[in-house]
C-alpha cells in the first residue's frame, strides 16, 4: 500500500514537471472500458486527441505504469478515417527526458495531424496475471474473489480534459475503492466523468469482486504442425494446463461436488472448448498414460468444435496435462506463392477459448528437402531453426521454431511460412523402401546360389555335394519314368482310338513307337541306377526305386498283353463285350500297378 | 514334348506346395497378430493390467537411459524406505526385446514410442510363437500337423489371455522361447548336428532371460532324456542334444544377473544335473558295449554296478543333507507350491492371495482350451503310431503340463502349446486318413468309368455318327483336372503320411500295405470330414469371442453397456493423473501392494509395496496398518513416511474386486508377522461381513472408514452394490486422515495423512480448539477487506 501511495506520489511529481514539456497535444476526451469477466483483462481505451500546438505531429505516445506494463500481453490501436478501419502499429519507445516508472508506446499516425485537428484512436490492451485472488486460499465450496488495481485517471504524457472508466465485472462485489463519482449499476461499475486532469495524473482504485470464470492457464503449450505433402497437415498440441486461481485448502470432496457442482466447486473448471478449423479429421485427445475419453466432438462446416474433459476438475492451484491433435487437409493451408514457393498460412494461437499461454511454443516441420525457408507474422516471436528425424529420413526435417511468452486469444492471427520444395523429393522414401525390399530379395537369391563352405574336402561337404549329385540323379529317374507312365498313356489311347475307327494298322505302329521308347529308356535307366547302388547316401532310396523298376516291367508286360490281346480280338473282329471279358483281369492288374508306381513316384519325390 | 510337360508340372507342383505352406503360414502369423488387436480396437492402445506397467516402467528406463544404467538401477521410487534394485531382480528379456525393436524402429527413423512397441510386442511375438510351434510339430509328425498345429496356436484362448495388444508381460515372449527352445531340442534330436544344439542353448539363454518358468525346461527335458534311456532310445544324437545344453544352458542361465548362481545352487535345476551323470554313465557303458565282447562285458558291467550305486549311495546321500539343511528344501516358495498344492496356503498367504495362483476350475479348462480337450486324447494316440523320440516329447510335454495346468490357473498358459500340438497332430491324421480313404474310393470310381468307356464304345463302332463320342472324350478330359486338382490335395496329404513313416523308419512298402485296410467307407469320411470341419469352426468361432470378449479388457478402464450406450469408468487413471499432476514429487504414497505398480508407472510417486511382494514383512506392515483403527494406522503410516493413502472402492458402481473384498488378505498377511492382528476379530460367526453385523474391530479398521467415509451420503443409506447390503457404520469421521481427492465414480479414494497436531495440555483447551477449527471453514467467508 505505502508503495503504491509512493508510485502515485512520484507520478503526481513527473506528471507535474513534465505537463508542460508536451503541451502540444491534449487528450480530449478518454473512455476506458475495462472488461474484468475473464482472467485475461481487456482494456479498450476510446480516445480523442487533439493537436494544440503549432507543428504537425506524427506520433502518439501511450504511457502505461511499469506495473501494469509488465502484465501486458498485447497493445493494438484501431483507427477509423470514415470508412476503412485498419491497426496502426504500436511500438514501444523510451523517449527523453519522461518519467522513467512508466512504459511508453507510440502510434505512429497515418497521416500528421495539423493544428487544431483531432484524431480518434481505439486502444485495446490486454493484460495477464492482473486478477490478484484474495484470498489466496480457498475451499471448494467457496467462490473465488480476485482484486483489480488499476489508475482512476487514464494515464497519460498528456492533460486529459474529459474521461471516464468503466469496469465490466461478472458478478458479486465485494467492495470497491469508494469515490464521490462512482456508481454500481447491475455488472457494470462506473468512475467519473473526471474533467481537466493534468498529464500523469494517478488515483488508485481497487475492486474486490467474485470472479468464478476458469482461470485456465497453459504454462506451456507445445504446437507442432507437421506437413505432408501427400496431402495432410498434422497438428499436435501438447497442453500443461493449469488454474491459476485462488488454490484449493482443505482437499477435494467429490459427495460436495456431485451433488451440488455449481455451488461447492464454482471456482473450478471440468470442461475446455477448443474451436479447430473446418474439416479437421482424425482429431484425438489423450496424456502420457493412454486416451481420455471425456471429450465430444462437433463439425460443420464453418468450424469443428472440440470440448474435452480434463480427467478430473480443475480447482484453483491444481495442474494437468494432455496432448490434443488432429489432422488437415493440406489444401486449406498451403498455397502457392511467387517465385515458385510455397506458403502456408496457420493460425498462431493456441485453439482453446480464454486461455493464456504463458509459454507458447509453435513447431512447423516442413517436409524433408525444403530450402530457404521464411516466417512472416505480425507480433515479435523468437525464431530458431531445428532438424526433425521421421519417418525414414536422411537429412532430416527442417523445423521453424517460434517462441513466444504470454500468449492470448487475440493472438490468434495468421503467420505464413515460405519454403521452397521439389515435388520430386516426395519420391524418395517410398523408392528408398522399394530398393530396400529389392536388395533383400537379391540379397536372398544370392545368399542361395553361393556355397559357403569354408573346406571344400570336409567330409560333410562332399557328403552334401554326393546328395546333391543322389538328387539329381533322382530327379533324372523320375523323369523317365514319367516318360514311361506317358509312353503307356499313348498305348492306351492307341488302343481308344482302334476300337473308335478300328484301324489296326495305326495302332501297331504306335506300339512299335512305344517298344522302341521303353528300350531307349531302359537303356538311359541303367547307368543312373549303377550310380545309385554306388552310392553310399542313396540306400534309403535304393530299395523304393528298384521296386518301382520292377512294379514297372511288370507294368510293362501287362500293358503289352493287354494291347496283344485287344489288337487280336480286332483282327478276328470279335464284339466289344468278348474284349471287355478278355481284359478285363488285366486291366485291374493294370490299374493297381499303375496306381502304385504313380504313389512311389510321389514318394520317391518328396526326398 | 509329353515328358517335358509332365516334369515341369510335377515341379511346378512342388514349387506351389511350398509357396501355399509359406504363405499359409504367413497368414497364420497375420491372423495370431490380429486376432490380439481386439483390445486396441475396442479400447485403446494402452498398457494392461498390474505387472505391464512395471514391465513398461522398466522399458522406459531402458529406452531412455541405456543398458549400462539399466543393469545398475536401483529403484528408490518403490519398496520405500528400501528400494529394489530393478537390475538384478528382473527377467530381462521381455524389456530387452522390446527396447531393441524400439530403438531398431528409431535408428531408422521411425517414429515409434516406447508405448507403442510395448503394446504391440505381446501379438508380434504370438505371431513367432505361432512359427515356432509349426517347427517343432513339423518336426514331430510333418508339415500337416505343424500347419495346423501353428493355425490351431495362434488363436488358443489361453494364450490370447495373456498376450493380447497390451498385455505386455513376460508370458509374451517366454512361450515363443519356450516352443523355440523344444522346438531346437528336438531338432537336435532328430539331425544330431551340434550347431542345433548350441542354438538350442542360445534359445534356453533367451527363455532363463524372459521368464521364471524356464524351470519347466530344465525339468521337462532331462525328464525326456531319462525317459529315452529307460526305453532303450538312447544315441548319440540324444546326447548330442542334452549334454550341451545342460554345460551351455547353465553357464548362460548364470549369466542372468536375477538367476545367477541359483542355476546351479537350488533344487529345481538339480534334476538336470542329475540325468546329466546318468547320461554319461550310459554314454559310458554303450562304448564299453562296443569295445568289449559280450561275455567280458557282462563281468564289467556287474563291477561298475555295484561301485557305482555305492558311489551314488553316498552322493544322493550327500545331496538330500545338503538340501534338507535348508528350510524351504532349496526350492522357491512358487516351486514348491508347485509340487504340492496345499503349500502356498498353508505357509505363504501371499502366494495364495493371488488369483491367478489358485487351481483352475474345469469350465475354465473350457474356457481356455475349449474343443483341443477332446482332440488331444487323440493326438497322443496319433504319437504312439509310431512312437518316436520326438513323439514321445511331446507326449511327455503334455502330461506334465497337465498336471501344472492343474495346480496353477496361470500354467494354463503352458499347456496351451502342448494341447495345440496335438489337437493339431490330430486333425492333421484324421484329415489325412479321410481324405485318403476318399481318394481312394473317387479314383476307384473314376477307373471304372475309364475301363468302361471304350467297351461300350467298342459295342458301337461305326454305326453311330461322331458326335457324341467326341462328347464324350471332351467330357472325359473336361473332367480329368478336377481329378487331378482333388488328387493333389490328397497326395500332399498322403505324402505327410510317408513323411512320418519314414521318419519312424518303417519300411514304406510294409506301411503301405497297412494302410490299405485303413480305408473307410465313402460316405463315412465325407461326414467326418464335415464334423471335423465344423468343429475346427465352432473353435474359431469360440477364440474370436473370447479374444472379442472376455480377453480383451485392459482392466484399468471399465466400461459397461447400458441402455444408454457405453459407460466407461476411466477412474484409475483419474487418480493416477491427479497424484502425478497435484502432489510433490517425493510424496509416498500407501496403497495394497496390487496397485503399486501401477503408482509407479502412471503416477510417478514412490510407493511403499508393489506387486513384486519380495518382502513379506512389508507387505505385512501396510496390511497392519489397513486392519488397525485410525490412530495406530496413522502412527505406522507416519514412521513410513507415508503422505497419501490410496484405496480401492467398488460399492458405489458395482466394482467386485475392490480392497475390502480383498481385505482379508491384508488381514492375513499382516497378521502373519504382527501376531496382534486376528483375522477371526474382523469375522462375524466365521464371516466376511461389512454390514450391521459385522465385528466392531472391523467397522473401526482404517480400510472400512477410508472406503465408506462420507459413503451414505451417497443415497442416505449407504448401500454396498457389490456386498448388497447397506453399510454396518454409517456417520463417523475421520481423525487422523483427509479426504483430498475421490475419482467420479468413488472407485479410488486418496486421503491424505493430517499433520500431527500441536502438543496442547487439557483437555479443555483441546475441545476448544477443536470447535474453533470446525466454525474456522464457515468464518473464512467474512474477508477483511485488505485495502482499508
Amino acid at each position: 500500500m505505502d508503495r503504491r501511495l509512493q508510485f502515485a506520489f512520484v507520478l503526481l511529481c513527473l506528471g507535474l514537471l513534465s505537463s508542460t514539456a508536451r503541451s502540444d497535444l491534449v487528450v480530449s476526451k478518454a473512455e476506458r472500458l475495462v472488461d474484468l469477466n475473464s482472467h485475461i483483462v481487456r482494456v479498450l481505451s476510446k480516445l480523442k486527441v487533439e493537436n494544440e500546438g503549432p507543428d504537425d505531429v506524427s506520433e502518439v505516445l501511450l504511457a502505461l505504469p511499469d506495473a501494469q506494463a509488465k502484465n501486458l500481453a498485447a497493445i493494438r490501436t484501431f483507427y477509423s478515417d470514415g470508412k476503412l478501419g485498419f491497426v496502426l502499429p504500436t511500438e514501444p519507445i523510451e523517449p527523453k527526458g519522461m518519467p522513467s516508472d512508466v512504459t511508453y508506446y507510440s502510434i505512429a499516425l497515418p497521416k500528421k495531424l495539423g493544428k487544431g485537428k483531432t484524431v480518434s484512436l481505439d486502444v485495446l490492451s490486454i493484460f495477464t496475471r492482473s486478477l490478484k485472488p484474495f484470498p489466496e486460499e480457498i475451499t471448494q465450496a467457496e467462490s473465488q474473489l480476485v482484486v483489480y488495481t488499476d489508475n482512476m485517471y487514464y494515464t497519460s504524457p498528456y492533460p486529459v480534459k474529459y474521461q471516464s472508466l468503466v469496469f465490466r465485472l461478472p458478478g458479486r462485489v465485494e467492495s470497491y475503492t469508494k469515490y464521490p463519482k462512482v456508481e454500481l449499476v447491475k455488472s457494470e461499475l462506473r468512475y467519473g466523468p473526471f474533467e481537466m486532469q493534468p498529464a500523469f495524473s494517478y488515483s488508485p482504485v481497487v475492486v474486490h469482486f467474485e470472479n468464478n470464470n476458469p482461470f485456465a492457464v497453459a504454462n506451456e503449450l507445445v504446437r507442432e504442425i507437421e506437413i505432408s505433402h501427400w496431402g495432410n497437415v498434422r497438428v499436435t498440441e501438447q497442453y500443461t494446463i493449469s488454474h491459476g486461481g485462488a488454490s484449493l485448502k482443505n482437499g477435494f470432496s467429490r459427495i460436495e461436488y456431485q451433488a451440488r457442482p455449481y455451488m461447492r466447486g464454482a471456482s473450478s473448471f471440468r470442461v475446455l472448448i477448443a474451436k479447430l478449423p473446418a474439416r479437421a479429421h482424425s482429431v484425438y485427445y489423450r496424456d502420457e498414460i493412454g486416451n481420455i475419453s471425456t471429450s465430444h466432438l462437433w463439425d460443420d462446416s464453418q468450424r469443428t468444435q472440440l470440448e474435452i474433459e480434463p480427467r478430473f476438475p480443475i480447482f484453483g492451484g491444481w495442474k494437468t496435462t494432455f496432448t490434443i491433435g488432429y489432422s488437415l487437409p493440406l489444401h486449406d493451408f498451403l498455397f502457392e506463392a511467387d517465385g515458385g514457393k510455397r506458403v502456408l498460412n496457420m493460425t498462431f494461437g493456441c485453439p482453446l477459448d480464454e486461455v493464456l499461454v504463458e509459454k507458447h511454443i509453435v513447431k512447423v516441420v516442413l517436409p524433408e528437402g525444403s530450402k530457404d525457408i521464411t516466417v512472416a507474422t505480425l507480433f515479435p516471436t523468437k525464431q530458431s531453426e531445428d532438424v526433425k528425424y521421421s519417418h525414414l529420413d536422411i537429412l532430416g526435417r527442417p523445423v521453424v521454431v517460434l517462441e513466444k511468452d504470454n500468449v492470448v486469444p487475440e493472438h490468434n492471427l495468421y503467420f505464413q511460412v515460405y519454403y521452397k520444395f521439389n515435388n520430386i523429393s516426395l519420391l524418395s522414401e517410398p523408392m528408398m523402401l522399394i530398393v530396400g525390399i529389392f536388395l533383400l530379395f537379391v540379397a536372398c537369391i544370392v545368399y542361395m546360389h553361393t556355397d559357403l563352405a569354408i573346406s571344400k574336402t570336409s567330409s560333410s561337404y562332399l557328403e552334401k555335394l554326393q546328395w546333391e549329385e543322389v538328387q539329381a540323379t533322382v530327379q533324372h529317374i523320375k523323369n523317365i519314368f514319367d516318360q514311361y507312365l506317358a509312353a503307356h498313356d499313348k498305348l492306351e489311347s492307341s488302343l481308344r482310338d482302334l476300337s473308335r475307327s478300328g484301324d489296326v494298322q495305326s495302332c501297331k505302329a504306335a506300339r512299335k513307337a512305344a517298344d522302341a521308347q521303353f528300350k531307349e529308356l531302359a537303356k538311359e535307366l541303367k547307368p543312373l541306377l549303377t550310380f545309385l547302388q554306388s552310392c553310399s547316401q542313396a540306400s534309403s532310396i535304393l530299395p523304393k526305386i528298384e521296386e518301382l523298376v520292377t512294379k514297372e516291367k511288370e507294368m510293362q508286360e501287362k500293358e503289352m498283353a493287354k494291347h496283344t490281346t485287344v489288337v487280336d480280338c480286332f483282327e478276328k473282329k470279335l464284339g466289344g463285350k468278348d474284349i471287355e471279358s478278355r481284359i478285363a483281369s488285366q486291366q485291374q492288374k493294370l490299374t493297381s500297378l499303375k496306381q502304385e508306381v504313380e504313389s512311389l513316384l510321389d514318394s520317391i519325390s518328396e526326398i | 514334348m509329353a515328358t517335358s510337360k509332365v516334369e515341369g508340372s510335377s515341379s511346378l507342383r512342388h514349387a506351389f506346395g511350398g509357396v501355399l505352406s509359406v504363405f499359409i503360414l504367413l497368414l497364420i502369423g497375420v491372423v495370431a497378430f490380429s486376432i490380439r488387436l481386439f483390445s486396441v480396437i475396442k479400447y485403446e492402445s494402452v498398457i494392461h493390467e498390474f505387472d505391464p506397467y512395471f514391465n513398461y516402467r522398466v522399458t522406459q528406463f531402458l529406452s531412455k537411459n541405456g543398458i549400462y544404467d539399466f543393469w545398475n538401477w536401483f529403484d528408490d521410487r518403490t519398496w520405500y524406505p528400501l528400494g529394489r534394485v530393478i537390475g538384478g531382480t528382473v527377467y530381462p528379456g521381455l524389456t530387452l526385446t522390446a527396447g531393441t525393436m524400439w530403438k531398431l524402429a528409431n535408428s531408422l527413423n521411425i517414429p515409434l514410442s516406447v508405448e507403442t512397441v510395448c503394446v504391440f510386442t505381446a501379438p508380434i511375438f504370438s505371431a513367432f510363437a505361432a512359427w515356432a510351434t509349426y517347427l517343432l510339430t513339423k518336426e514331430v509328425k510333418g508339415t500337416g500337423a505343424g500347419i495346423t498345429a501353428a493355425a490351431i496356436l495362434a488363436m488358443v484362448p489361453s494364450y490370447i489371455s495373456r498376450s493380447v495388444a497390451g498385455s505386455y508381460d513376460n508370458e509374451a515372449v517366454a512361450i515363443f522361447a519356450l516352443i523355440f527352445t523344444f522346438y531346437l531340442y528336438i531338432k537336435t534330436l532328430n539331425t544330431g548336428s551340434l550347431f542345433y544344439a548350441t542354438l538350442n542353448s542360445l534359445a534356453y539363454f533367451y527363455m532363463v532371460c524372459s521368464w521364471g518358468g524356464y524351470t519347466f525346461i530344465i525339468n521337462l527335458i532331462p525328464m525326456h532324456v531319462l525317459l529315452c534311456i529307460v526305453t532303450g532310445r538312447y544315441s548319440s544324437r540324444l546326447y548330442i542334444a542334452y549334454a550341451p545344453l545342460v554345460v551351455l544352458g547353465t553357464l548362460l542361465a548364470a549369466l542372468v544377473p536375477v538367476v545367477g548362481f541359483n542355476a546351479v545352487m537350488t533344487s529345481e535345476h538339480f534334476g538336470s544335473f542329475l540325468v546329466f551323470i546318468i547320461i554319461h554313465v550310459v554314454a559310458l557303458v554303450y562304448y564299453i558295449k562296443g569295445i568289449l565282447t559280450p561275455r567280458l562285458f557282462k563281468v564289467a558291467t556287474t563291477l561298475v554296478l555295484t561301485v557305482g550305486i555305492a558311489v551314488c549311495a553316498v552322493v544322493v546321500a550327500i545331496l538330500v543333507a545338503l538340501v534338507a539343511s535348508s528350510p524351504t528344501k532349496g526350492w522357491s516358495g512358487r516351486s514348491l507350491s508347485l509340487l504340492d498344492p496345499t503349500y502356498a496356503s498353508k505357509y505363504i498367504p501371499i502366494i495364495a492371495s493371488v488369483s491367478e495362483h489358485q487351481p483352475p476350475t474345469w469350465p475354465s479348462y473350457f474356457m481356455d482350451i475349449n474343443v483341443l480337450a477332446f482332440l488331444v486324447p487323440a493326438g497322443i494316440v496319433a504319437c504312439f503310431l509310431p512312437l518316436s523320440d520326438a513323439s514321445s516329447f511331446a507326449v511327455l510335454y503334455l502330461v506334465t503340463s497337465v498336471y501344472f495346468s492343474g495346480v496353477m490357473v496361470r500354467l494354463m498358459l503352458v499347456l496351451a502349446p502342448a494341447a495345440c500340438i496335438m489337437s493339431g497332430i490330430a486333425l492333421s491324421e484324421a484329415f489325412g486318413v479321410l481324405t485318403r480313404s476318399m481318394k481312394f474310393h473317387i479314383t476307384k470310381y473314376f477307373e471304372c468309368s475309364h475301363t468302361e468307356a471304350p467297351a461300350k464304345l467298342g459295342e458301337s463302332t461305326s454305326t453311330e455318327s461322331s458326335a457324341p463320342l467326341e462328347n464324350m472324350t471332351k467330357s472325359d478330359t473336361t473332367e480329368k483336372p478336377e481329378v487331378a486338382r482333388k488328387e493333389k490335395v490328397a497326395r500332399r496329404k498322403q505324402k505327410k503320411e510317408k513323411e512320418l513313416t519314414e521318419n519312424a523308419h518303417v519300411k514304406p512298402v510294409s506301411a503301405k500295405k497297412e494302410k490299405r485296410p485303413l480305408v473307410l467307407p465313402l460316405e463315412a469320411s465325407i461326414v467326418s470330414v464335415f464334423l471335423l470341419i465344423v468343429l475346427g469352426g465352432l473353435y474359431v468361432l469360440h477364440c474370436v469371442w473370447a479374444a472379442a470378449e472376455a480377453y480383451s479388457a485392459p482392466s484399468i478402464v471399465l466400461t459397461s453397456h447400458s441402455h444408454d450406450g457405453l459407460h466407461v469408468f476411466d477412474d484409475f487413471r483419474e487418480a493416477y493423473a491427479w497424484l502425478r499432476h497435484n502432489t510433490e514429487v517425493d510424496d509416498k504414497v500407501a496403497s495394497w501392494w496390487d496397485y503399486g505398480y501401477q503408482t509407479t508407472a502412471m503416477a510417478n510417486r514412490t510407493v511403499i509395496v508393489d506387486n513384486n511382494t519380495w518382502n513379506n514383512t512389508h507387505i505385512a506392515t501396510v496390511g497392519t496398518a489397513m486392519s488397525s483403527p485410525e490412530k495406530a494406522a496413522w502412527e505406522i503410516f507416519n514412521s513410513l513416511d507415508v503422505k497419501y493413502v490410496l484405496v480401492v472402492f467398488g460399492g458405489l458402481v458395482g466394482y467386485p474386486s475392490d480392497d475390502i473384498n480383498k481385505f482379508l488378505w491384508m488381514v492375513r498377511i499382516g497378521g502373519g508377522v504382527f501376531p496382534h492382528i486376528k483375522e477371526a476379530d474382523y469375522l462375524k460367526d466365521g464371516q466376511y461381513r461389512v454390514d450391521a453385523q459385522a465385528t466392531h474391530t472391523m467397522l473401526n479398521c482404517l480400510m472400512y472408514k477410508l472406503s465408506y467415509y462420507r459413503f451414505v451420503e451417497t443415497d442416505g443409506k449407504g448401500f454396498d452394490r457389490v456386498r448388497r447390503y447397506e453399510i454396518g457404520k454409517k456417520h463417523f469421521k475421520l481423525t487422523h486422515f483427509e479426504e483430498v481427492f475421490t475419482t467420479h465414480h468413488w472407485m479410488v479414494r486418496i486421503y491424505k495423512l493430517k499433520p500431527q497436531k500441536n502438543r496442547i495440555r487439557g483437555k479443555s483447551r483441546k475441545s476448544k480448539l477443536g470447535s474453533k477449527s470446525t466454525s474456522s471453514k464457515s468464518g473464512g467467508m467474512t474477508h477483511k477487506n485488505p485495502w482499508n
